[in-house]
């Protein structure tokens, strides 16, 4: 009896137990507005095609925008700059059962980490499998379905539903690993195990559910330490360097290209669809890399322009962002009104 | 103490020795259609026209919640290619007893055996891909937390160690067949045992159990008979490869090749034995490939883990059939044709 209920308390602490109205208010104040329009319906999706749960968008060089969806299969899709669909990648493939984020390298690589089959995948351009990272356990090894993700031990090259991933300079690899870890993983561009760094907790080198990443172009890594409602910066090496606790519960984090980047978090409506954080989430702040905040746009809702539990940024374009939403069960275009002094000057 | 350093300078000695066999690897050899993947390769196999058989874990979304339990179907797919690495078609789509790949392996009469470890089962197709022969039964469901025994999801139905006489395998893990066409099956994760049929699939004998004394086996992984008839097991947690006469008498041992996973016997006058210490799925360590002569002499080793081409993440299965090597890894979700130099 006393075992069953352990088991359920358990189960249930890491699906709700982490969103409380005081972590998902951001501590900023008077933070300026920044104006912006969507696109209605950008992606177009052929008949009888779906988007199910919004869950990674990632547009590579040429302005292609990718789409990874827990639908009823977990998919990929393919769309050209107007939105119109080009194609599905990775159709059934071994490594896609749910998704969690999907990027795309200074190459044109695709890649996805899929937190459902603790893996991440590189995709070439064409659409073929490059590299793999991670191990999908294994179907009869049901003994694994029992094991508390806390109580895994943390390996080399197996991931624990892992969440994002980013890449420096020299093309080493960085992994937010993730629900079950709590740490980052560095590898080389060659998939060669270099460190890993973090475990669960509060302190300064620990994370409660590092659920975003995104890396400037120094190499540092801004972790999106979600449940201790912070950004956390470590550098190339994953030494600690400091930290940003005034944007609210971050989701989706990303950094923009360019000699002037520009850090995006989004204090995202929790997925758990209680109306007493709307009033107090739903925003994505527009950062420097230092923390300074620019603006803030956008509030929860289920109209074109409002925002359904946004899961990943993308702003490969500081000014026109696309934004995955999990209960919206879409994917949309956001062009922003900067002002001079809200980044807009080049 | 003086005895210890002598023996590990002795060893030193000789692994200094094993000369590394330069190589070629032929980049993606096996040509996918646009919508279809390799997963973990388990398997990979050629006929004698050079076909090649690669047999994958793709995945599977077909669980059925059933009254009391969680029926499963799919999850792995066979493929055939041409010797030039073109997609021929697939076999078995669908097939019943196709959930977790094991291995592959083709006969002298170009029958196509395929080894299921989720299912426990092996099965014959015969060369126009049809099924001819079924061995072993798919356990009926996936069961976690109920029912009998520590694995019931594998199918636990014999006891571990000898298992019952017959072809009740429990995660069985590959086949062989020698000149009369006796099948032989290692089984594998469960039992610790090989399995002895008649080419018709009459149970002859098994022998082994879980231990380390010869003639015991700690995961016997691979298996391959030579043109003697003698049976050669990778007794992969023994770190040893234990030869057998065909009635399974034990004859001798070969050590110092790492953990064997894989192995595979050449053909023709000179064959050679080929054996895979594959790094464990979450480790760079070993990895690399031993060549030797029947009675266990090394001549040369190659690659190592990692995921470059010529390197290795977990080979699960070689085939040395014909001049080339083919390498199936599971780490790296493909099939390597190797030219040894």
């Amino acid at each position: 009896m006393t075992f069953r209920i352990t088991l359920a308390l358990c189960a249930v602490a890491p699906l709700f137990g982490q969103y409380t109205p005081q972590l998902a208010t951001a501590k900023a104040k008077n933070v300026p507005e920044i104006q912006y329009d969507v696109v209605p319906n950008f992606l177009k999706l052929p008949a009888n095609l779906f988007l199910g749960e919004g869950i990674g968008v990632a547009s590579n060089s040429k302005g292609h925008v990718f789409a990874y969806t827990r639908s009823q299969a977990t998919r990929i899709f393919e769309f050209d700059a107007r939105g119109n669909y080009v194609r599905e990648i990775g159709e059934g493939l071994y490594g896609l059962s749910f998704a969690h984020a999907i990027r795309v390298d200074a190459q044109d690589n695709i890649w996805a980490v899929d937190e459902g089959t603790n893996m991440v995948i590189k995709f070439n351009p064409e659409g073929r499998v490059a590299m793999v990272i991670g191990h999908r356990p294994e179907s009869i090894d049901v003994t694994s379905i029992f094991t508390p993700p806390t109580m895994a031990v943390a390996g080399k090259y197996t991931l624990d539903r892992p969440t994002d991933v980013g890449w420096d300079a020299n093309g080493n690899i960085f992994i937010s690993d993730g629900y079950g870890n709590s740490r980052v993983v560095k590898y080389d561009k060659n998939g060669k195990f270099i460190a890993s760094a973090g475990t669960k907790g509060s302190g300064p080198n620990q994370l409660n559910l590092p659920h975003s990443m995104s890396m400037d172009a120094k190499g540092n890594v801004y972790i999106a330490d979600r449940s201790n409602a912070r950004i956390q910066v470590w550098d190339n090496d994953l030494t600690p360097k400091t930290s940003y606790d005034n944007v609210g519960q971050p989701w989706a984090v990303c950094i923009s290209p360019g000699p002037h980047q520009y850090l995006y978090s989004s204090n995202s409506y929790p997925d758990a669809n209680n109306t007493d954080f709307a009033a107090v989430t739903g925003e994505i702040y527009k950062m420097e890399l230092d923390g300074t905040i620019l603006g803030k746009f956008g509030k929860p809702g289920k109209e074109q322009g409002m925002f359904g539990t946004v899961h990943e940024v993308d702003c490969r374009n500081a000014n026109e962002l696309y934004t995955s939403e999990i209960t919206t069960w879409r994917v949309q275009k956001i062009i922003l009104h900067p002002t001079a002094a809200q980044g807009g000057a080049k | 103490m003086k005895f210890t350093v002598l023996l590990a300078l002795f060893a030193g000695g000789l692994a200094g020795q094993i000369p590394d066999i330069s190589f070629d690897s032929v980049a993606n050899f096996v040509k996918m259609p646009e919508h279809i993947h390799l997963g973990e390769v388990a398997g990979v196999a050629t006929d004698s026209k050079g076909n090649v058989y690669v047999y994958t874990r793709t995945g599977s979304d077909n669980a059925t919640m059933g009254g009391s339990r969680i029926f499963t179907h799919g999850g792995s797919r066979l493929f055939e290619f041409d010797a030039t690495g073109k997609y021929v078609r697939e076999i078995g789509i669908g097939v019943y007893g196709f959930l977790v790949a094991q291995a592959v392996r083709v006969d002298a009469q170009d029958n196509i055996w395929v080894v299921d470890r989720g299912g426990s089962q092996v099965m014959k197709f015969d060369p126009g891909g049809r099924i001819a022969m079924v061995m072993g039964r798919k356990p009926e469901a996936i069961n976690p937390g109920g029912g009998r025994g520590p694995a019931p999801a594998a199918g636990g139905r014999g006891p571990v160690g000898v298992g019952v006489r017959g072809d009740n395998f429990n995660r069985p893990t590959d086949v062989a067949f020698d000149a009369a066409g006796n099948i032989f099956v290692a089984d594998g994760y469960g039992n610790s045992r090989v399995a002895k049929f008649t080419k018709d699939g009459v149970f002859v004998k098994s022998w082994g159990s879980r231990g380390t004394e010869n003639g015991q086996f700690d995961t016997p992984h691979s298996i391959a008979v030579d043109a003697q008839s003698n049976v050669y097991v990778a007794d992969m947690g023994n770190k040893r490869i234990q030869v057998f006469d065909n009635d399974g008498n034990f004859k001798s041992q070969i050590t110092g090749v790492g953990s064997p996973r894989a192995m595979c016997i050449s053909q023709g006058a000179h064959p050679l034995l080929y054996v895979s210490n594959s790094n464990a799925i979450d480790s760079d360590e070993g990895g690399e490939i031993y060549r030797m002569e029947l009675d266990g002499k090394i001549s040369g080793k190659f690659g190592q883990a990692g995921k470059q081409m010529k390197e290795f993440w977990t080979v699960n299965a070689i085939d040395c059939r014909s001049n080339s090597v083919y390498v199936g890894e599971l780490g790296n979700w493909r099939v390597q044709k190797l030219a040894l130099h």
